[in-house]
C-alpha cells in the first residue's frame, strides 16, 4: 500500500490512501465521517431508495485498513453513524461486523454533529480526546494547534495539463490536520470554499486520496 | 379534418409550416362555437414552451372572427403558480401546455376534476417528440386521460417522416386503429449540392474551403439559414464568416448553448426580416416562425435524410414555390455522402431508426407520478400503459420490476422493508407510504437532462453579462488564459466562481481551444448503405471529378467496400503496421469497434497503438502486423470484452445518472442547489460503483447498459454489421497506404482551430500522404 508521511507539532503521521490517517508510534488508526447507514437515513426521512450498500463497503475499506496497520487503538473521528436511530435499523450481520473490527482493540468513538451522544456499541465515546501533544475532536477550532479534525469532507481540485480532477484530501498546515470523510456515500467541500480558506494557513498543502495518495497546493481562491 | 372529427384517432401529416396547427383545432372550434360547453375541451401539447405560447396567439384570430367565447390559456414551466393552480380548479377551454406540465398535471389529487369534459387533445411535433423519453411520458400520460375521460380522441401533427404508421401506432390508444390523412406536401424540394472552385479537404469538419461560396449566395437571397452539425462547429464558421464579411451583411448565430435572452435577440430580429443569414444548429429547427427564409444550406454531410428533408422543408413557405437548399459537403468523403443524400430524397427513401421499446426509467417515473395523485391497482396500470402503443409489448414481469423498483429500490438486498415508498393496502391498492413524498415526486418529473451545464459570463465586479452554457467537462479542460468561441467571440478563460464560468473579451487573437464536448451524429443506416451501393457502380457520373477519380484509384489499387461483406486494409505507414476496418456502422460504432479490436490485438499480443473513427471506418495502427482477422472479430470474444469495458467506462455512468435521475433514485437538481458546494450532496458516479459491485443485476443497471448499447456504444450497429457480413470478410493486404483510408490519418476526431503555421504543417502532411498514395 502506498502512504505518505507528514508532521504536526513533532509527530510523524501516515496518510493512507483510502482516508485514514496512521499515527504508526502509537498504532493508532484514525479514520473520519464514516456516515454508516447513511441509505438507511435517507429512505427513513422520505427521501431516495439509495443502494443499501453504502455501510458494507465502508466496513471492508476499514477492515483492510486494520489489517494492513494491526492498529490497536482506532479513533472514528465523528459523524460515524449518520443519525442515532441508524444502529437500530442495523441489519445484524454489519452490527457484528463492527463488533468484530472492534475486538481486541482500543475503540474511541468521537461525537459529531451526526451523532452527538452515546451509541450503544462498545468503546469510549467522548467529545475530544486529547493524545499530546495532539488533540482529536470532530469540527476544528480556530486558534487551536495539533488539531486533527474531520466534518468538511475537504475536496481539492487539481488543475492537470489535459484536465482538472477533484478528489478528496487531507487538509495540512502546521496547526491542523482536516481529514477527508471515509464513509462511501459522501461527498466533498472545496477547498477554494471560504470556511476552509479562513481555518487554513497560507502554506497550507493538501494530500489527495485514491490509489496512491499525492501531495498538491491546497487550492486558493 | 371535419369529416374525421370523430375517429378516436388521427394522424395529420403535412409540410411544416402548412398551417396544420390550425387544421389540428378546427373540430374544436366547430364543436364549441355550437354549444355550451363546461370545463376542459380541447388539450394542445407541443414540445417547446414558445410554441404553445405562440398557438395561443395565432388562435385567437379565428376565435374572435367567429366571435366565439372561447377560453385559451397556456401552461408551461413559467406560468405563474397563482396561474397554475387556479387552472387545475378552472381550467379553460383550450389548455396549450407542454409534455412535463402536463405529466405533472396529472399527478395531483384533483386530476380528474381538472380534465372533467375533456374531448380532444392534440399533439403537435408529434415527430420529434415519437423519438424520445419526453414522448413516451407523454403517451403515458394520455393513457392516463384516456381512462379519465374514455370518448377522449386524439389528433396528431407531423412532419413529413419515413414511417408514418409507427407514429400512428405510437399515438393511438393500442390496439385502435389510426387514420392517416396526407395534405398536400407542396412542390418538391430544389435541393443541390454547392459546388466551389476549390474541391473540399480530405478530412474535418469546418468547411471553411466554401466560405466565399456560401456568402455569395448570402448575397443572392433574402434570408439564408446555415444549418450545422454541432455547436463547436456552427461557433468556427460564424467566427471565420465574419472574417470574411467585408460586406458587413448583417449575420447572427443561434444554437442551444447560447443564453436565451440573446437566442430570443436572434429570433426577434429573424421574424424582423433584420437578418441576411443565421448560422446555427438543430436549435432552430423547431417552432420558430421561418418567415421569409428562401434558402437553407446544410454544411457538413446531414448524415440523416429525414431531419434533412424536414428542415429543407419549411422554407419558402410564404410563396408556395420549392424550398431550395444547399448541401455543403465539408470533405471528399462527405462529397459522397451529400450525393447519397441527395439521391434518397430524390427517391422519397428516408431513413428512421427502428422503434426501440419504452424506456423503463420512464415507466418508473410514471407510476411514481401516477402514485402523487392517488391510490392505484397495479393491474388498472398495467392495463392503461400497455395501451400506450410504445410499451405495447411491456411483459408484467418487466412492470412489476418496475413497480417493486418504486416501491422498495428493488434491491437484492431488501433493505427498505420498512421504508418502502410505495405501500401495498389491504385493499390490494398501491399508495405513497408518506403523502408528502408526491411534492418530491413532482420536483424530479421530467425526462429532459440538462448535462452539467455551467453559465459563462463576462467577468464584472457584480456579474457580467451571460453569454451561454458550456458543459461542465469542457470547463473542466480550461485553464485560465485558455481562449475560446462562444455565441461569435473569443473569450478569455478567467476561472470559475461558484457556478459560473468568468471569462474576458480577447481581441485579435485566434481561440485555442474551440471545441464544445459533446456528442456528434452518426451517418444512418440507410445512408451508409446507399453509399455502399454507389461504391458499386462502374462509373460515378454524379460525383464531381475529383471525387471519382479517388475512387476509382481506390478500386485499382485495393478494392472499394460492398454492402454484404467486410473490406479490411492492412499496410505499413511510417514504420507502424495499420488495419482499417471499413464497417460503415456510424461514428458510434466504429468508435466502439476500435477499442474493441485494440483490446482483443492487446490480447493477442499484436501491440495495437491507437485507432481513430469516422463514421464509415476504424483505422488502427500497431506495432505488429495483423496477418490473421478470424480471431479479432471472434463475435463472443468481442462481446466478453464489451462487457468488461463498459462496467467501468465514463459513458455508461452518464446514461446512469440520466435514467436514475428520470426513475426517481437521484433528486433533480434543483436550479442554484446543484454543487452549492455541501458536502452532503455525492456524485451518482459513487452509486453506480456501488451497484457495479454489490448489484450488477439491479433494474438501473439493466436500463443503462439497454440504453448504452443502443445509443454511445451503439453496439447494435456492430452486430448489425456482422449480421450484414456473416463471416465474409475480405482482407487485403497492400505495401502503402490506401486512396481510401488516407484521410482518416487526418482525422483529428475533433475540429481543429490552429494558426497558420499549424494549418501549413498538415497541408504537408496532407500532400506527404497523398502522394503516397498515388494522388495529387
Amino acid at each position: 500500500m502506498k502512504t505518505v508521511d507528514f508532521s504536526l507539532a513533532g509527530v510523524q503521521l501516515t496518510t493512507l490512501g483510502s482516508g485514514a490517517l496512521w499515527w504508526r508510534d502509537k498504532n493508532l488508526l484514525c479514520v473520519s465521517d464514516l456516515h454508516l447507514g447513511k441509505s438507511e437515513r435517507v429512505a427513513r426521512r422520505g427521501g431516495s431508495q439509495l443502494p443499501p450498500y453504502d455501510t458494507r463497503d465502508t466496513l471492508i475499506r476499514l477492515e483492510q485498513d486494520l489489517r494492513f496497520t494491526n492498529a490497536e487503538t482506532v479513533v472514528c473521528l465523528g459523524d460515524s453513524f449518520d443519525d442515532l436511530d441508524v444502529l437500530d435499523a442495523m441489519p445484524e450481520t454489519e452490527a457484528a461486523w463492527i463488533n468484530r473490527l472492534q475486538a481486541g482493540r482500543r475503540w474511541v468513538w468521537i461525537e459529531g454533529n451526526h451523532d452527538p451522544g452515546p451509541i450503544e456499541l462498545p468503546g469510549s465515546h467522548l467529545a475530544e480526546l486529547p493524545s499530546p501533544p495532539l488533540t482529536f475532536r470532530h469540527i476544528a477550532e480556530p486558534g487551536q494547534s495539533g488539531e486533527i479534525s474531520g466534518h468538511y469532507h475537504p475536496k481539492v481540485r487539481v488543475q492537470t495539463r489535459m484536465r482538472g480532477i477533484s478528489r478528496p484530501a487531507f487538509l495540512i498546515d502546521a496547526d491542523r490536520v482536516i481529514m477527508p470523510a471515509y464513509g462511501t456515500y459522501t461527498g466533498g467541500l472545496r477547498s477554494s470554499d471560504e470556511v476552509l480558506q479562513k481555518l487554513m494557513r497560507p502554506e497550507a498543502r493538501a494530500i489527495v486520496i485514491g490509489q496512491t495518495p499525492r501531495v498538491v497546493p491546497m487550492g486558493r481562491r | 379534418m371535419l369529416d374525421r372529427a370523430d375517429a378516436s384517432s388521427l394522424l395529420l401529416i403535412a409540410p411544416t409550416g402548412g398551417g396544420k396547427t390550425l387544421a389540428g383545432f378546427l373540430p374544436t372550434l366547430v364543436d364549441l362555437s355550437q354549444g355550451d360547453h363546461k370545463g376542459m375541451h380541447t388539450l394542445y401539447i407541443s414540445p417547446l414552451k414558445a410554441l404553445a405560447a405562440d398557438i395561443k396567439r395565432n388562435l385567437r384570430a379565428p376565435v374572435e372572427d367567429m366571435g366565439l367565447s372561447v377560453r385559451i390559456e397556456d401552461r408551461t414551466g413559467d406560468t405563474s403558480s397563482f396561474q397554475k393552480k387556479r387552472q387545475r380548479a378552472d381550467p379553460p377551454h383550450i389548455l396549450l401546455t407542454t409534455p412535463e406540465s402536463l405529466a405533472l398535471l396529472t399527478s395531483y389529487e384533483d386530476a380528474e376534476r381538472t380534465f372533467k369534459g375533456l374531448k380532444r387533445v392534440v399533439v403537435d411535433e408529434i415527430h420529434a417528440l415519437a423519438e424520445s423519453k419526453r414522448g413516451d411520458q407523454l403517451m403515458l400520460a394520455l393513457a392516463r386521460l384516456q381512462s379519465l375521460c374514455p370518448d377522449l380522441r386524439r389528433v396528431g401533427l407531423s412532419a413529413t417522416v419515413d414511417d408514418p404508421e409507427h407514429i400512428a401506432q405510437y399515438l393511438a390508444k393500442h390496439p385502435d386503429p389510426c387514420p392517416i390523412l396526407h395534405a398536400d406536401p407542396g412542390p418538391a424540394p430544389d435541393i443541390q449540392m454547392l459546388t466551389t472552385t476549390e474541391p473540399p479537404p480530405w478530412s474535418g469538419g469546418g468547411a471553411a474551403y466554401a466560405i466565399p461560396a456560401v456568402l455569395e449566395q448570402v448575397k443572392k437571397h433574402k434570408t439564408t439559414l446555415i444549418f450545422h452539425n454541432t455547436r463547436a462547429q456552427a461557433e468556427i464558421f460564424f467566427h471565420k464568416l465574419w472574417l470574411a464579411n467585408e460586406d458587413s451583411l448583417p449575420i447572427g448565430i443561434h444554437h442551444g448553448s447560447l443564453d436565451r435572452a440573446q437566442r430570443e435577440k436572434v429570433e426577434a430580429a429573424m421574424v424582423r426580416g433584420d437578418l441576411r443569414a443565421i448560422v446555427c444548429t438543430g436549435s432552430l429547427d423547431l417552432g420558430i416562425d421561418w418567415g421569409d427564409v428562401d434558402l437553407v444550406i446544410q454544411v457538413g454531410a446531414p448524415k440523416n435524410v429525414k431531419r434533412l428533408v424536414q428542415r429543407i422543408g419549411r422554407a419558402n413557405h410564404r410563396y408556395n414555390a420549392p424550398s431550395k437548399a444547399l448541401l455543403v459537403p465539408a470533405n471528399r468523403f462527405e462529397v459522397i455522402e451529400c450525393v447519397a443524400a441527395l439521391e434518397a430524397v430524390q427517391a422519397g427513401d428516408l431513413d428512421g431508426d427502428t422503434p426501440a421499446p419504452g424506456p423503463r426509467d420512464v415507466l418508473c417515473q410514471h407510476i411514481l407520478l401516477r402514485a402523487a395523485s392517488g391510490p392505484f391497482k397495479a393491474d388498472d396500470l398495467f392495463a392503461e400503459m400497455t395501451s400506450a402503443g410504445a410499451y405495447a409489448n411491456l411483459t408484467r414481469e418487466d412492470f412489476e420490476d418496475c413497480l417493486n423498483f418504486c416501491a422498495t429500490g428493488g434491491y437484492a438486498l431488501r433493505a427498505y422493508d420498512q421504508w418502502q415508498r410505495l405501500q401495498r393496502r389491504p385493499d390490494g391498492q398501491w399508495q405513497l407510504r408518506d403523502p408528502r413524498s408526491a411534492a418530491k415526486i413532482r420536483m424530479n418529473a421530467g425526462t429532459i437532462q440538462d448535462s452539467d451545464l455551467l453559465k459563462v459570463r463576462m467577468k464584472r465586479a457584480r456579474g457580467g453579462k451571460p453569454l451561454g452554457e458550456i458543459e461542465e467537462a469542457f470547463a473542466a479542460s480550461l485553464t485560465a488564459g485558455d481562449t475560446f468561441l462562444i455565441g461569435g467571440q473569443i473569450v478569455r478563460y478567467e476561472g470559475l466562481r461558484e457556478l459560473t464560468v468568468e471569462v474576458s473579451k480577447e481581441k485579435g487573437r485566434k481561440p485555442k481551444v474551440a471545441v464544445f464536448s459533446g456528442s456528434k451524429f452518426s451517418t444512418s443506416t440507410q445512408l451508409s448503405q446507399r453509399i455502399l451501393r454507389l461504391f458499386q457502380q462502374d462509373s460515378w457520373p454524379q460525383l464531381p471529378t475529383h471525387t471519382a477519380e479517388w475512387l476509382q484509384l481506390q478500386r485499382d489499387m485495393s478494392d472499394l467496400p460492398q454492402p454484404d461483406r467486410l473490406l479490411v486494409e492492412s499496410f505499413p505507414h511510417d514504420r507502424r503496421h495499420h488495419v482499417c476496418v471499413y464497417g460503415f456502422a456510424g461514428r458510434n460504432a466504429q468508435q466502439t469497434l476500435g477499442l474493441l479490436l485494440t483490446k482483443r490485438m492487446e490480447e493477442l499480443g499484436l501491440a495495437p497503438m491507437g485507432f481513430v473513427a469516422t463514421d464509415y471506418a476504424t483505422l488502427i495502427w500497431g506495432l505488429d502486423a495483423v496477418t490473421d482477422l478470424r480471431p479479432l472479430f471472434d463475435r463472443d470474444a468481442m462481446r466478453e470484452g464489451l462487457d468488461g469495458w463498459l462496467a467501468g467506462n465514463a459513458l455508461m455512468k452518464r446514461t446512469f445518472r440520466g435514467a436514475a435521475t428520470i426513475a426517481g433514485l437521484i433528486e433533480r437538481n434543483q436550479p442554484g442547489a446543484r454543487k452549492s458546494g455541501r458536502q452532503a450532496t455525492f456524485s451518482s458516479d459513487i452509486l453506480y460503483d456501488t451497484l457495479q459491485k454489490y448489484d450488477p443485476d439491479h433494474l438501473l443497471m439493466k436500463i443503462t447498459r439497454d440504453e448504452a448499447m443502443r445509443g454511445l456504444v451503439d453496439y447494435a450497429r456492430i452486430e448489425e454489421m456482422l449480421d450484414r457480413v456473416a463471416g465474409r470478410i475480405d482482407h487485403i493486404t497492400l505495401d502503402r497506404v490506401t486512396p481510401l483510408s488516407a484521410p482518416l490519418f487526418l482525422e483529428v476526431g475533433k475540429v481543429s482551430v490552429s494558426g497558420s503555421a499549424e494549418e501549413r504543417l498538415l497541408a504537408e502532411e496532407e500532400e506527404a500522404l497523398l502522394e503516397a498514395a498515388g494522388l495529387e
